[in-house]
Protein backbone atom coordinates (compact mmCIF):
# COMPACT_ATOMS: atom_id res chain seq x y z
CA UNK A 1 0.00 0.00 0.00
CA UNK A 2 1.54 2.86 -0.74
CA UNK A 3 -0.25 7.09 -0.90
CA UNK A 4 0.43 8.72 -4.50
CA UNK A 5 1.63 12.08 -3.28
CA UNK A 6 1.24 15.41 -5.19
CA UNK A 7 5.15 15.70 -6.91
CA UNK A 8 7.39 18.27 -6.60
CA UNK A 9 7.87 19.27 -10.57
CA UNK A 10 10.89 21.74 -9.14
CA UNK A 11 12.49 23.89 -6.51
CA UNK A 12 9.28 26.61 -6.83
CA UNK A 13 6.72 24.55 -6.45
CA UNK A 14 4.84 24.61 -3.52
CA UNK A 15 1.55 23.40 -4.27
CA UNK A 16 -0.41 21.78 -7.21
CA UNK A 17 -4.07 21.99 -8.31
CA UNK A 18 -5.74 18.56 -9.47
CA UNK A 19 -7.39 18.88 -12.88
CA UNK A 20 -8.72 16.11 -13.61
CA UNK A 21 -7.90 12.37 -12.60
CA UNK A 22 -7.18 10.05 -15.28
CA UNK A 23 -8.05 6.90 -13.19
CA UNK A 24 -10.78 5.45 -11.15
CA UNK A 25 -10.41 3.17 -7.70
CA UNK A 26 -9.75 -0.30 -9.17
CA UNK A 27 -8.15 0.59 -12.36
CA UNK A 28 -4.82 -0.87 -12.53
CA UNK A 29 -1.75 1.11 -13.18
CA UNK A 30 1.77 0.65 -14.38
CA UNK A 31 4.87 2.71 -13.14
CA UNK A 32 5.02 5.42 -15.89
CA UNK A 33 1.47 5.31 -16.62
CA UNK A 34 -0.61 8.89 -16.16
CA UNK A 35 -3.01 9.06 -13.65
CA UNK A 36 -3.84 12.82 -13.16
CA UNK A 37 -3.12 16.19 -14.83
CA UNK A 38 -2.01 18.55 -12.39
CA UNK A 39 -2.02 22.11 -13.01
CA UNK A 40 1.50 24.06 -11.27
CA UNK A 41 2.06 27.95 -11.73
CA UNK A 42 3.83 26.75 -14.67
CA UNK A 43 1.84 24.32 -16.71
CA UNK A 44 -0.41 21.63 -17.06
CA UNK A 45 1.34 18.49 -16.38
CA UNK A 46 0.25 14.69 -16.98
CA UNK A 47 1.76 12.96 -13.80
CA UNK A 48 2.58 9.51 -14.01
CA UNK A 49 2.71 6.79 -11.36
CA UNK A 50 5.76 5.58 -10.03
CA UNK A 51 4.96 2.16 -9.24
CA UNK A 52 2.40 -0.63 -10.52
CA UNK A 53 -0.74 -1.46 -9.01
CA UNK A 54 -4.05 -0.95 -8.66
CA UNK A 55 -5.58 2.50 -7.66
CA UNK A 56 -7.57 1.75 -4.30
CA UNK A 57 -8.93 5.12 -3.52
CA UNK A 58 -8.66 8.56 -5.26
CA UNK A 59 -8.12 11.02 -1.90
CA UNK A 60 -8.35 15.02 -3.59
CA UNK A 61 -11.30 15.75 -5.39
CA UNK A 62 -10.67 17.72 -8.93
CA UNK A 63 -10.44 20.94 -8.88
CA UNK A 64 -8.21 21.27 -5.54
CA UNK A 65 -5.02 22.47 -5.03
CA UNK A 66 -2.97 21.07 -2.41
CA UNK A 67 0.63 21.36 -1.37
CA UNK A 68 3.31 19.51 -2.46
CA UNK A 69 3.67 16.10 -0.52
CA UNK A 70 -0.16 15.51 -0.04
CA UNK A 71 -1.65 12.19 -0.86
CA UNK A 72 -3.75 12.41 -3.35
CA UNK A 73 -4.42 8.76 -4.17
CA UNK A 74 -3.62 5.24 -2.42
CA UNK A 75 -2.49 2.30 -4.52
CA UNK A 76 -1.95 -1.14 -3.74
CA UNK A 77 1.37 -2.20 -5.19
CA UNK A 78 1.28 -5.16 -7.44
CA UNK A 79 3.77 -6.66 -5.69
CA UNK A 80 2.11 -6.35 -1.87
CA UNK A 81 -1.01 -8.26 -3.28
CA UNK A 82 1.15 -11.03 -4.45
CA UNK A 83 4.42 -11.46 -2.34
CA UNK A 84 2.64 -10.51 1.21
CA UNK A 85 3.33 -7.58 3.62
CA UNK A 86 7.41 -6.71 3.16
CA UNK A 87 8.16 -6.48 -1.16
CA UNK A 88 11.48 -5.20 -1.75
CA UNK A 89 12.35 -1.58 -2.69
CA UNK A 90 8.94 0.05 -2.16
CA UNK A 91 10.82 3.11 -1.75
CA UNK A 92 10.40 5.76 -4.14
CA UNK A 93 11.92 8.75 -4.23
CA UNK A 94 8.17 10.55 -4.65
CA UNK A 95 7.15 9.31 -1.72
CA UNK A 96 10.38 9.38 0.66
CA UNK A 97 10.90 13.39 0.18
CA UNK A 98 8.30 15.42 -1.09
CA UNK A 99 10.66 18.09 -2.12
CA UNK A 100 13.25 15.82 -4.06
CA UNK A 101 13.12 15.85 -7.66
CA UNK A 102 11.65 12.18 -8.68
CA UNK A 103 13.71 9.76 -10.94
CA UNK A 104 12.01 9.56 -14.45
CA UNK A 105 9.97 6.22 -15.62
CA UNK A 106 12.10 5.33 -17.95
CA UNK A 107 15.10 3.97 -15.48
CA UNK A 108 15.34 0.49 -16.31
CA UNK A 109 13.40 -1.22 -13.38
CA UNK A 110 15.66 -2.47 -10.38
CA UNK A 111 16.47 -6.24 -11.19
CA UNK A 112 14.61 -6.82 -7.34
CA UNK A 113 11.23 -5.69 -8.77
CA UNK A 114 8.72 -8.39 -8.46
CA UNK A 115 7.27 -9.54 -11.26
CA UNK A 116 3.50 -8.08 -11.80
CA UNK A 117 0.91 -10.67 -10.77
CA UNK A 118 -2.44 -11.00 -11.55
CA UNK A 119 -5.26 -8.17 -10.88
CA UNK A 120 -6.68 -9.47 -7.22
CA UNK A 121 -10.28 -10.43 -7.45
CA UNK A 122 -11.86 -8.15 -4.66
CA UNK A 123 -11.17 -5.23 -6.12
CA UNK A 124 -14.25 -3.33 -7.50
CA UNK A 125 -13.92 -2.93 -11.49
CA UNK A 126 -14.43 0.80 -12.63
CA UNK A 127 -17.86 1.82 -13.93
CA UNK A 128 -17.82 0.43 -17.15
CA UNK A 129 -20.31 2.75 -18.62
CA UNK A 130 -18.38 6.20 -17.53
CA UNK A 131 -14.50 4.67 -18.00
CA UNK A 132 -14.85 4.92 -22.37
CA UNK A 133 -16.26 8.59 -22.60
CA UNK A 134 -12.95 9.59 -21.02
CA UNK A 135 -10.54 7.73 -23.10
CA UNK A 136 -12.07 8.83 -26.27
CA UNK A 137 -11.32 12.48 -26.13
CA UNK A 138 -7.78 13.50 -26.47
CA UNK A 139 -7.12 16.58 -25.02
CA UNK A 140 -3.65 18.63 -23.85
CA UNK A 141 -3.46 19.09 -20.30
CA UNK A 142 -3.34 23.22 -20.81
CA UNK A 143 -6.76 22.27 -23.06
CA UNK A 144 -8.31 20.75 -19.71
CA UNK A 145 -7.69 23.92 -17.52
CA UNK A 146 -8.79 26.44 -20.13
CA UNK A 147 -11.94 24.71 -20.63
CA UNK A 148 -12.50 24.45 -16.72
CA UNK A 149 -11.67 28.25 -16.91
CA UNK A 150 -13.70 29.14 -19.43
CA UNK A 151 -16.51 26.33 -18.81
CA UNK A 152 -16.54 24.66 -22.22
CA UNK A 153 -17.55 21.24 -22.75
CA UNK A 154 -14.81 19.47 -24.33
CA UNK A 155 -17.22 16.94 -25.75
CA UNK A 156 -18.35 19.72 -28.02
CA UNK A 157 -15.06 20.76 -29.07
CA UNK A 158 -13.27 19.77 -32.24
CA UNK A 159 -9.84 19.09 -32.06
CA UNK A 160 -7.25 20.35 -34.68
CA UNK A 161 -3.60 19.11 -32.51
CA UNK A 162 -1.98 15.98 -33.66
CA UNK A 163 -3.72 12.53 -33.95
CA UNK A 164 -7.06 14.86 -33.41
CA UNK A 165 -6.13 16.50 -29.92
CA UNK A 166 -7.87 18.81 -28.36
CA UNK A 167 -6.08 22.18 -28.14
CA UNK A 168 -5.84 25.14 -25.92
CA UNK A 169 -6.39 27.02 -29.11
CA UNK A 170 -9.64 24.81 -29.80
CA UNK A 171 -11.00 25.60 -26.58
CA UNK A 172 -10.25 29.30 -26.85
CA UNK A 173 -12.05 29.46 -30.24
CA UNK A 174 -14.94 27.21 -28.57
CA UNK A 175 -14.95 29.31 -25.95
CA UNK A 176 -15.22 32.77 -27.63
CA UNK A 177 -19.01 32.97 -27.32
CA UNK A 178 -18.66 32.78 -23.50
CA UNK A 179 -19.04 35.51 -21.11
CA UNK A 180 -14.99 36.90 -21.10
CA UNK A 181 -14.46 37.12 -17.22
CA UNK A 182 -14.50 33.38 -16.10
CA UNK A 183 -13.85 32.32 -12.85
CA UNK A 184 -10.86 30.25 -12.11
CA UNK A 185 -10.83 28.55 -9.14
CA UNK A 186 -7.27 28.02 -9.50
CA UNK A 187 -6.06 31.60 -9.73
CA UNK A 188 -7.22 32.43 -6.40
CA UNK A 189 -4.26 35.39 -5.47
CA UNK A 190 -0.68 34.02 -4.71
CA UNK A 191 0.07 30.57 -4.13
CA UNK A 192 0.70 30.99 -0.30
CA UNK A 193 -2.65 32.27 0.46
CA UNK A 194 -4.58 29.86 -2.32
CA UNK A 195 -3.11 26.42 -0.68
CA UNK A 196 -6.30 24.91 0.97
CA UNK A 197 -5.59 21.72 3.58
CA UNK A 198 -7.18 19.30 2.34
CA UNK A 199 -9.28 18.88 5.32
CA UNK A 200 -11.31 22.24 4.15
CA UNK A 201 -11.68 20.83 0.46
CA UNK A 202 -15.22 20.95 0.29
CA UNK A 203 -15.41 24.72 1.81
CA UNK A 204 -12.84 25.86 -0.16
CA UNK A 205 -14.60 23.99 -3.66
CA UNK A 206 -18.05 26.12 -2.43
CA UNK A 207 -16.94 29.14 -1.68
CA UNK A 208 -12.90 30.32 -2.53
CA UNK A 209 -13.70 31.44 -6.09
CA UNK A 210 -16.67 34.09 -5.61
CA UNK A 211 -15.39 37.27 -7.04
CA UNK A 212 -11.55 36.49 -7.91
CA UNK A 213 -10.02 37.26 -10.96
CA UNK A 214 -9.09 34.93 -13.45
CA UNK A 215 -5.31 35.78 -13.98
CA UNK A 216 -3.88 35.15 -17.58
CA UNK A 217 -1.74 31.96 -17.93
CA UNK A 218 1.49 33.78 -18.96
CA UNK A 219 0.91 36.16 -15.55
CA UNK A 220 0.88 32.53 -13.81
CA UNK A 221 4.32 31.35 -15.49
CA UNK A 222 5.96 34.89 -15.02
CA UNK A 223 5.54 34.77 -11.57
CA UNK A 224 6.70 30.72 -11.36
CA UNK A 225 9.44 31.90 -13.32
CA UNK A 226 10.20 35.07 -10.75
CA UNK A 227 9.97 32.57 -7.82
CA UNK A 228 12.84 29.81 -9.03
CA UNK A 229 15.37 32.78 -10.30
CA UNK A 230 15.05 34.80 -7.07
CA UNK A 231 15.35 31.37 -5.08
CA UNK A 232 18.37 30.72 -7.43
CA UNK A 233 20.10 34.20 -7.26
CA UNK A 234 19.41 34.21 -3.31
CA UNK A 235 20.72 30.34 -3.03
CA UNK A 236 23.39 30.03 -5.64
CA UNK A 237 26.65 31.89 -5.46
CA UNK A 238 27.21 31.74 -9.11
CA UNK A 239 30.08 32.04 -11.23
CA UNK A 240 30.41 32.58 -15.29
CA UNK A 241 32.51 31.35 -18.03
CA UNK A 242 32.34 31.80 -21.96
CA UNK A 243 33.92 30.40 -24.41
CA UNK A 244 33.87 30.58 -28.33
CA UNK A 245 33.71 27.14 -30.37
CA UNK A 246 34.76 26.92 -34.55
CA UNK A 247 31.73 24.90 -35.49
CA UNK A 248 32.83 25.28 -39.04
CA UNK A 249 34.08 22.21 -39.82
CA UNK A 250 31.06 20.38 -37.60
CA UNK A 251 27.85 22.13 -39.55
CA UNK A 252 29.45 20.98 -42.76
CA UNK A 253 29.65 17.68 -41.68
CA UNK A 254 25.73 18.02 -39.88
CA UNK A 255 24.51 19.69 -43.72
CA UNK A 256 26.44 16.42 -45.26
CA UNK A 257 25.27 13.82 -43.38
CA UNK A 258 21.71 15.69 -43.43
CA UNK A 259 21.82 15.17 -47.00
CA UNK A 260 21.68 11.49 -46.18
CA UNK A 261 18.93 11.06 -43.70
CA UNK A 262 15.07 11.13 -44.30
CA UNK A 263 13.15 14.33 -43.40
CA UNK A 264 12.21 12.80 -40.11
CA UNK A 265 15.73 12.15 -38.86
CA UNK A 266 17.24 15.44 -39.72
CA UNK A 267 19.82 17.07 -36.68
CA UNK A 268 19.51 20.31 -36.42
CA UNK A 269 22.59 22.06 -33.99
CA UNK A 270 20.39 22.02 -30.68
CA UNK A 271 21.06 18.27 -30.44
CA UNK A 272 24.93 18.68 -31.17
CA UNK A 273 24.67 20.68 -28.00
CA UNK A 274 22.25 18.12 -25.86
CA UNK A 275 24.73 15.85 -26.77
CA UNK A 276 27.92 17.53 -26.17
CA UNK A 277 26.63 18.29 -22.71
CA UNK A 278 25.47 15.06 -21.78
CA UNK A 279 28.69 13.51 -22.53
CA UNK A 280 30.57 16.02 -21.10
CA UNK A 281 28.96 15.65 -17.49
CA UNK A 282 30.73 12.17 -17.57
CA UNK A 283 34.78 13.82 -17.30
CA UNK A 284 33.41 16.20 -15.24
CA UNK A 285 30.10 15.09 -13.02
CA UNK A 286 30.05 17.59 -10.70
CA UNK A 287 28.21 19.94 -13.42
CA UNK A 288 25.08 17.26 -13.73
CA UNK A 289 23.02 16.34 -10.47
CA UNK A 290 20.80 18.18 -7.91
CA UNK A 291 22.15 20.19 -4.73
CA UNK A 292 19.42 19.69 -2.21
CA UNK A 293 19.62 19.70 1.93
CA UNK A 294 22.94 21.28 2.20
CA UNK A 295 24.82 18.67 0.15
CA UNK A 296 25.16 17.75 -4.08
CA UNK A 297 23.92 14.33 -5.49
CA UNK A 298 26.10 13.79 -8.23
CA UNK A 299 23.39 12.33 -11.23
CA UNK A 300 24.07 9.05 -12.70
CA UNK A 301 22.64 9.91 -15.99
CA UNK A 302 22.39 12.91 -17.88
CA UNK A 303 19.02 14.08 -18.16
CA UNK A 304 19.26 17.71 -20.31
CA UNK A 305 16.74 20.07 -19.72
CA UNK A 306 16.27 22.45 -22.57
CA UNK A 307 14.70 25.62 -22.06
CA UNK A 308 11.56 26.27 -24.61
CA UNK A 309 9.95 29.37 -25.36
CA UNK A 310 6.38 28.76 -24.39
CA UNK A 311 3.27 30.73 -26.72
CA UNK A 312 2.12 33.50 -24.67
CA UNK A 313 5.84 34.31 -23.29
CA UNK A 314 7.39 32.51 -20.81
CA UNK A 315 10.06 29.29 -20.40
CA UNK A 316 9.98 26.18 -19.27
CA UNK A 317 13.11 23.76 -19.57
CA UNK A 318 11.35 20.10 -19.73
CA UNK A 319 14.10 17.13 -20.09
CA UNK A 320 15.60 15.12 -22.69
CA UNK A 321 15.91 11.65 -20.40
CA UNK A 322 19.09 9.88 -20.94
CA UNK A 323 20.77 12.47 -23.69
CA UNK A 324 23.97 11.03 -22.12
CA UNK A 325 22.46 7.04 -23.61
CA UNK A 326 20.92 8.24 -26.92
CA UNK A 327 22.53 8.01 -30.32
CA UNK A 328 22.09 11.64 -31.98
CA UNK A 329 19.54 11.17 -34.14
CA UNK A 330 17.49 9.52 -30.79
CA UNK A 331 18.25 13.00 -28.81
CA UNK A 332 16.99 15.01 -32.05
CA UNK A 333 13.68 13.15 -32.16
CA UNK A 334 13.54 13.64 -28.22
CA UNK A 335 14.14 16.96 -28.79
CA UNK A 336 11.63 18.06 -31.40
CA UNK A 337 8.60 15.73 -29.53
CA UNK A 338 9.66 17.56 -26.21
CA UNK A 339 9.42 20.98 -27.80
CA UNK A 340 6.41 20.45 -29.69
CA UNK A 341 4.79 18.96 -26.11
CA UNK A 342 5.95 21.79 -23.90
CA UNK A 343 4.41 23.98 -26.41
CA UNK A 344 1.08 22.74 -26.47
CA UNK A 345 1.37 21.41 -23.08
CA UNK A 346 1.26 18.37 -23.05
CA UNK A 347 4.51 17.87 -20.61
CA UNK A 348 4.74 14.77 -18.14
CA UNK A 349 6.02 14.87 -15.23
CA UNK A 350 8.82 12.92 -15.25
CA UNK A 351 10.26 15.63 -17.93
CA UNK A 352 9.73 18.41 -15.87
CA UNK A 353 11.09 16.76 -12.30
CA UNK A 354 14.64 15.58 -14.10
CA UNK A 355 16.52 17.98 -15.49
CA UNK A 356 20.34 17.26 -13.71
CA UNK A 357 21.68 20.37 -15.92
CA UNK A 358 20.22 22.72 -18.45
CA UNK A 359 21.04 24.21 -21.80
CA UNK A 360 19.33 27.66 -22.77
CA UNK A 361 20.19 28.40 -26.37
CA UNK A 362 19.07 31.70 -27.66
CA UNK A 363 20.97 31.08 -30.74
CA UNK A 364 18.32 31.19 -34.06
CA UNK A 365 17.94 35.17 -34.10
CA UNK A 366 18.91 37.96 -33.11
CA UNK A 367 22.46 37.51 -32.91
CA UNK A 368 23.11 36.58 -29.24
CA UNK A 369 26.75 36.57 -28.55
CA UNK A 370 26.56 35.12 -24.90
CA UNK A 371 23.73 33.94 -22.31
CA UNK A 372 24.70 34.86 -18.98
CA UNK A 373 22.19 32.04 -17.69
CA UNK A 374 20.72 31.48 -14.03
CA UNK A 375 21.24 27.77 -12.55
CA UNK A 376 17.62 26.44 -12.37
CA UNK A 377 17.41 25.05 -8.39
CA UNK A 378 18.15 22.27 -7.66
CA UNK A 379 20.51 22.13 -10.69
CA UNK A 380 24.32 22.98 -10.27
CA UNK A 381 24.92 24.32 -13.88
CA UNK A 382 23.31 26.03 -16.67
CA UNK A 383 24.79 25.91 -20.28
CA UNK A 384 24.54 29.29 -22.44
CA UNK A 385 24.60 29.07 -26.37
CA UNK A 386 24.45 32.25 -28.74
CA UNK A 387 23.75 32.65 -32.27
CA UNK A 388 25.69 30.85 -34.56
CA UNK A 389 27.38 33.53 -36.83
CA UNK A 390 30.43 33.38 -39.13
CA UNK A 391 33.09 35.39 -37.67
CA UNK A 392 36.76 36.51 -37.89
CA UNK A 393 38.79 33.41 -36.23
CA UNK A 394 42.39 33.55 -36.11
CA UNK A 395 44.16 30.04 -36.01
CA UNK A 396 47.92 29.40 -36.89
CA UNK A 397 48.75 33.05 -37.62
CA UNK A 398 46.12 33.27 -40.28
CA UNK A 399 43.00 34.62 -39.58
CA UNK A 400 39.87 33.13 -41.60
CA UNK A 401 35.76 33.60 -41.64
CA UNK A 402 34.36 30.35 -39.34
CA UNK A 403 30.78 29.58 -38.46
CA UNK A 404 31.42 30.20 -34.26
CA UNK A 405 29.23 29.92 -31.43
CA UNK A 406 30.05 31.37 -27.97
CA UNK A 407 29.16 28.81 -25.40
CA UNK A 408 28.92 30.18 -21.76
CA UNK A 409 28.61 28.27 -18.24
CA UNK A 410 26.60 29.56 -15.39
CA UNK A 411 28.00 27.41 -11.94
CA UNK A 412 27.18 26.83 -8.69
CA UNK A 413 30.17 27.86 -6.48
CA UNK A 414 28.44 25.73 -3.65
CA UNK A 415 29.91 22.41 -5.90
CA UNK A 416 32.55 23.49 -8.11
CA UNK A 417 34.67 26.39 -9.13
CA UNK A 418 35.92 28.09 -12.41
CA UNK A 419 38.83 25.27 -12.54
CA UNK A 420 36.43 22.72 -13.24
CA UNK A 421 33.69 24.78 -15.29
CA UNK A 422 36.74 25.95 -17.79
CA UNK A 423 37.58 21.67 -17.99
CA UNK A 424 33.67 21.12 -18.23
CA UNK A 425 33.20 24.10 -21.35
CA UNK A 426 37.01 22.45 -22.69
CA UNK A 427 34.91 19.06 -23.28
CA UNK A 428 32.30 20.52 -24.23
CA UNK A 429 34.14 22.35 -27.30
CA UNK A 430 35.98 18.99 -27.73
CA UNK A 431 33.06 16.89 -28.49
CA UNK A 432 31.37 19.34 -30.36
CA UNK A 433 34.06 19.49 -32.71
CA UNK A 434 34.30 15.54 -33.32
CA UNK A 435 30.84 15.42 -34.74
CA UNK A 436 30.77 11.52 -35.44
CA UNK A 437 31.31 10.36 -31.78
CA UNK A 438 28.53 12.49 -30.53
CA UNK B 1 -2.65 24.66 -59.41
CA UNK B 2 -1.47 24.71 -56.16
CA UNK B 3 -5.72 24.45 -54.91
CA UNK B 4 -5.01 21.15 -53.83
CA UNK B 5 -1.79 21.66 -52.16
CA UNK B 6 -2.96 24.59 -50.09
CA UNK B 7 -5.30 23.28 -47.80
CA UNK B 8 -2.78 20.94 -46.57
CA UNK B 9 0.08 23.35 -46.33
CA UNK B 10 -2.25 25.75 -44.16
CA UNK B 11 -3.22 22.44 -42.03
CA UNK B 12 0.60 21.72 -41.49
CA UNK B 13 1.24 25.36 -40.77
CA UNK B 14 -2.39 25.46 -38.09
CA UNK B 15 -0.55 22.83 -36.41
CA UNK B 16 2.53 24.69 -35.21
CA UNK B 17 0.94 27.91 -34.81
CA UNK B 18 -2.98 26.92 -33.80
CA UNK B 19 -3.53 30.45 -32.75
CA UNK B 20 -2.38 32.12 -36.39
CA UNK B 21 -4.83 33.53 -38.77
CA UNK B 22 -3.25 32.18 -41.97
CA UNK B 23 -6.24 33.87 -44.14
CA UNK B 24 -4.46 37.23 -43.58
CA UNK B 25 -0.99 35.49 -44.05
CA UNK B 26 0.26 37.33 -47.33
CA UNK B 27 1.69 34.69 -49.94
CA UNK B 28 4.37 36.26 -50.15
CA UNK B 29 5.64 37.02 -46.50
CA UNK B 30 8.37 34.89 -44.97
CA UNK B 31 6.97 32.09 -43.14
CA UNK B 32 9.72 32.08 -40.15
CA UNK B 33 9.08 35.71 -39.67
CA UNK B 34 5.64 36.18 -39.85
CA UNK B 35 4.70 33.12 -37.91
CA UNK B 36 7.85 33.13 -35.94
CA UNK B 37 9.06 29.99 -36.53
CA UNK B 38 12.63 29.01 -35.07
CA UNK B 39 14.54 26.00 -36.54
CA UNK B 40 12.58 23.40 -34.79
CA UNK B 41 9.53 24.98 -36.21
CA UNK B 42 10.64 24.78 -39.59
CA UNK B 43 11.72 21.14 -39.63
CA UNK B 44 8.51 19.99 -38.31
CA UNK B 45 6.89 22.22 -41.48
CA UNK B 46 8.96 20.43 -43.66
CA UNK B 47 8.57 16.46 -41.50
CA UNK B 48 4.91 17.74 -41.90
CA UNK B 49 4.97 18.93 -45.84
CA UNK B 50 6.66 15.59 -46.62
CA UNK B 51 3.78 13.41 -44.64
CA UNK B 52 1.48 15.59 -46.10
CA UNK B 53 2.21 15.66 -50.26
CA UNK B 54 5.24 13.17 -50.06
CA UNK B 55 7.56 15.76 -51.16
CA UNK B 56 11.13 15.83 -49.20
CA UNK B 57 12.65 18.98 -49.15
CA UNK B 58 16.14 19.21 -48.56
CA UNK B 59 17.99 21.58 -46.30
CA UNK B 60 19.29 23.14 -49.56
CA UNK B 61 16.25 24.28 -50.44
CA UNK B 62 15.13 25.77 -47.74
CA UNK B 63 15.12 29.01 -48.96
CA UNK B 64 12.96 27.90 -51.98
CA UNK B 65 10.42 27.60 -49.74
CA UNK B 66 10.37 30.32 -47.38
CA UNK B 67 7.15 31.80 -48.30
CA UNK B 68 3.87 30.34 -48.75
CA UNK B 69 3.63 31.24 -52.29
CA UNK B 70 7.16 29.48 -53.39
CA UNK B 71 6.69 27.04 -50.77
CA UNK B 72 3.09 26.02 -53.24
CA UNK B 73 5.43 26.27 -56.56
CA UNK B 74 7.98 24.15 -54.83
CA UNK B 75 5.36 21.38 -53.92
CA UNK B 76 3.87 21.65 -57.65
CA UNK B 77 6.79 21.54 -59.09
CA UNK B 78 8.26 18.44 -57.03
CA UNK B 79 5.00 16.40 -56.18
CA UNK B 80 5.18 13.21 -58.45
Amino acid sequence: MADFLMPSLGADMDAGRLVEWRVRPGDQVERGDIIATIETDKAAIDVEVWESGTVEALLVEEGTRVPVGTPLARIAAAALSAAGPEAPDQAQPVETSAAAPVEPPTTPREATAPPRPAPPEAVPQPAAAEAPSRERLRVTPLARVRAEELGVNLAGVRGTGPDGAITQADVERAGEGEPAAAISPSEAGPPAAAIEEPSETAAAETGATVGEQTEPRAATLRRAIAAAMSLSNRDIPHYYLSMAVDLSSTLAWLERTNQQRGVAERVLPSALFVRAVALATHEVPEMNGHYLDGQFRAAERAHVGFAVAVPGGGLIAPAILEADRKSLVEVMTALRELVSRARAGTLRSSELASPTITISSLGERGGIDTVYGIVNPPQVALVGVGSIVERPWAEGGMVGARRQVTLSLSGDHRVSDGHRGALFLAAIDRLLRDPERL
Amino acid sequence: MNDSIRPEVERVLRELRPEADLATLPADADLREELDLDSMDFLNFVIGVHEATGVDIPEADYARVSTLQTCLDYLEQHRS
